[in-house]
């Protein structure tokens, strides 16, 4: 009783706190953000004074021996919600581009506003709480170990959901500090900071108290991803605020050296959000689903530390021929270049655990979904140091075909690498023998392959001809072509990739249809299985010559 | 040493010791595995996610 009035307590007072903030702000969005922040309060005011605190059972005797997995169901649903706003996001701004008749004209829905929304929807809302959901399964499977800290897991994932929402309704409402993938303003940073710290704390806490002496490679792989974002975001969003109730700010650092920084964290917000965690994910879904244990145990702890090692340097490549000095391209350059080795190191682990189990990929659409996954780690992982490469960059930067590169990487590994743990985990936290359909999974894979190849083709060769038609010269130095001319060039490969994420976003709808089913009832589709392949003895045998044949019938 | 030097100290401490000793960490933690007896632990590892089949229940 006392710990209900506590708590109740303390959310009157954050209720007060933000209706404080709400009536002093100084600028509308910063406002609404309070406001936004007052409602959560005051629905964990309701939930908690109504008794349904959702609190596991007191974390002794017969609770230790169960899994505590509630937040995973939570994070499950979640990542599948995120991932088709992100989605539908990404297509809207898709047809913005090849169709600008479609910003209709309001300034909330610009491409400009909507870009972000879309990328911070699907790196951190889809594949953060895939992440969430995906490292607190492994980590306790993995360990042995129920989670530490259950109500802490609790705040981790409602207290990420209202990052979120805080961050997407700030973009809405143009609320941004311009800094690619950290566009959310200083006060919604703090929040992420709590947030993230507190997550390390459940994390770490369940490593802590294992029973498996032996801390698994995956769990690694996401310790590191825990930590780096944590040092990536602190030093990244060092700002003062103009005011403390308003949603403006000015970084510490400014010209070339933030310019620096911001690529040191963007870039390894791809090497340590969308790669070492996911790598987390594949190296424990991938061996469980293929039951066979990783290729080379070794080689992913090498591996582990190259991309530790090499990654960090990476960044300034987001700045060839800019004011950066040349050493630090150069720089950049050269640890892009042998990123390339732990990078195949990782997709050759993966691939080869199914050595001797490729059948299996006649018969599971879910190891599909890895395989293609891993084909596509593979592939953006070359394509990534190859336009590192300054005389390759030249023709590259600014094109669509970073646009290409950036989604096969994020469409093929990171999306089908978290359907497939996804397609592993419903069955499995809502004890049903299988999903409900396995025929659908076979449909989404295909859509999502197709999907991307049409997205990644048609970017390339975007990306191409922009850059080559801004570098073209005439024979008396003047610049051939105009933007304008270069934009109606490529109009037909935007059109493509509407086509292409439009063949994506209708895999995930199916997904999404077959998740709910499978956590609605424990009703299956009928179908017809992915059975065992038919064998009959008797037919299997070599036809005999017909001169054979018929001496054999006159004796 | 001149005021504008702490550009010039960090530096060649980063390209010299710096990268020394970074290089040595990393040689370490990749030979690591590789020491006598290893072997057995890193299959054990492998084989460790497989024997909790019954996921908790």
């Amino acid at each position: 009783m006392e710990s209900v009035l506590m708590r109740a307590g303390l959310w009157f007072a954050a209720l007060v706190l933000a209706i404080i903030a709400c009536a002093l702000s100084v600028d509308w969005g910063f406002g609404v953000h309070m406001g936004i922040c007052a409602l959560a309060a005051g629905i964990g005011l309701i939930v908690t004074l109504r008794g349904g605190d959702f609190s596991a059972p007191a974390a002794t005797g017969a609770a230790q021996s169960r899994y505590y997995d509630d937040v995973i169901r939570w994070a499950v649903i979640a990542t599948v919600f995120w991932g088709m706003a992100g989605f539908m996001a990404g297509l809207w701004i898709a047809l913005e581009m090849a169709f600008p008749v479609l910003n209709l004209g309001i300034e909330y829905i610009n491409f400009g506003r909507l870009r972000p929304l879309h990328t911070s929807a699907v790196i951190f809302a889809f594949g953060g709480n895939a992440l969430i959901a995906t490292s607190f399964y492994v980590v306790q499977r993995t360990c042995r170990a129920r989670l530490a800290f259950p109500g802490l897991a609790r705040f981790v994932f409602w207290g990420y959901q209202l990052f979120i929402v805080l961050a997407a309704t700030g973009y809405l409402m143009g609320i941004t500090q311009g800094k690619e993938y950290a566009e959310p303003e200083w006060y919604v940073d703090i929040w992420l900071t709590v947030v993230w710290v507190s997550y390390l704390v459940v994390f770490a806490g369940t490593i802590f108290k294992r029973s498996e002496p032996h801390i698994y490679v995956a769990n690694w792989f996401y310790l590191s991803f825990i930590l780096t974002v944590a040092m990536l975001h602190l030093v990244n969003n060092a700002a003062i605020p103009v005011s403390w109730f308003g949603s403006r700010s000015i970084p510490l650092a400014g010209g070339v050296q933030g310019a620096l920084i911001e690529w040191w964290y963007g870039h390894n917000a791809v090497g340590f959000f969308l790669t070492a965690g996911f790598l987390g994910m594949m190296y424990y879904f991938v061996p469980k689903q293929a039951e066979r244990p990783v290729y080379s145990y070794r080689l992913s702890i090498i591996h582990f530390w190259a991309l530790i090692f090499l990654y960090i340097w990476a960044g300034p490549h987001h700045l060839h021929y800019t004011a950066l000095p040349d050493w630090a391209q150069t720089l950049g350059m050269v640890f892009s270049l042998m990123l390339w080795m732990p990078s195949w190191g990782g997709m050759i682990n993966g691939l080869m655990t199914l050595n001797g189990a490729w059948d299996k990929l006649r018969t599971d659409p879910i190891l599909r979904m890895f395989v293609m996954s891993l084909a596509f780690y593979g592939m953006s992982t070359f394509e990534g140091p190859m336009m590192s490469i300054k005389s390759v960059n030249s023709l590259s930067h600014y094109t669509d075909w970073t646009i290409g590169h950036v989604h096969s990487g994020a469409l093929g590994w990171n999306g089908m690498v978290t359907f497939g743990a996804l397609y592993y985990l419903v069955p499995r936290l809502w004890s049903r023998s299988r999903m409900y359909s396995i025929r659908m999974i076979n449909w989404h894979f295909w859509l999502a392959t197709l999907g991307i190849v049409f997205y990644a083709a048609s970017m390339w060769v975007a990306g191409l001809t922009e850059g080559l038609m801004w570098r073209e010269y005439g024979p008396d130095g003047y610049l051939v072509n105009s933007f304008a001319e270069t934009v109606a060039a490529v109009h037909p490969m935007y059109v493509l990739r509407c086509l292409g994420g439009l063949m994506y976003l209708t895999g995930a709808a199916i997904m999404t249809y077959n998740i709910t089913r499978t956590i609605r009832g424990s009703v299956q589709r009928d179908e017809t299985p992915f059975g065992p392949i038919t064998f009959n003895p008797a037919r299997d045998v070599p036809i005999i010559p017909a001169a054979a044949r018929l001496a054999t019938s006159a004796n | 040493m001149n005021p504008g030097s702490t550009y010039d100290t960090l530096r060649t401490l980063a390209d010299s010791w710096g990268l020394a000793a970074m290089t040595l960490v990393f040689l370490v933690l990749c030979l690591w595995p590789f020491r006598p007896g290893a072997r057995d632990e890193a299959d054990k590892a492998a084989h460790s996610i497989f024997e909790d089949e019954k996921d908790g229940e």
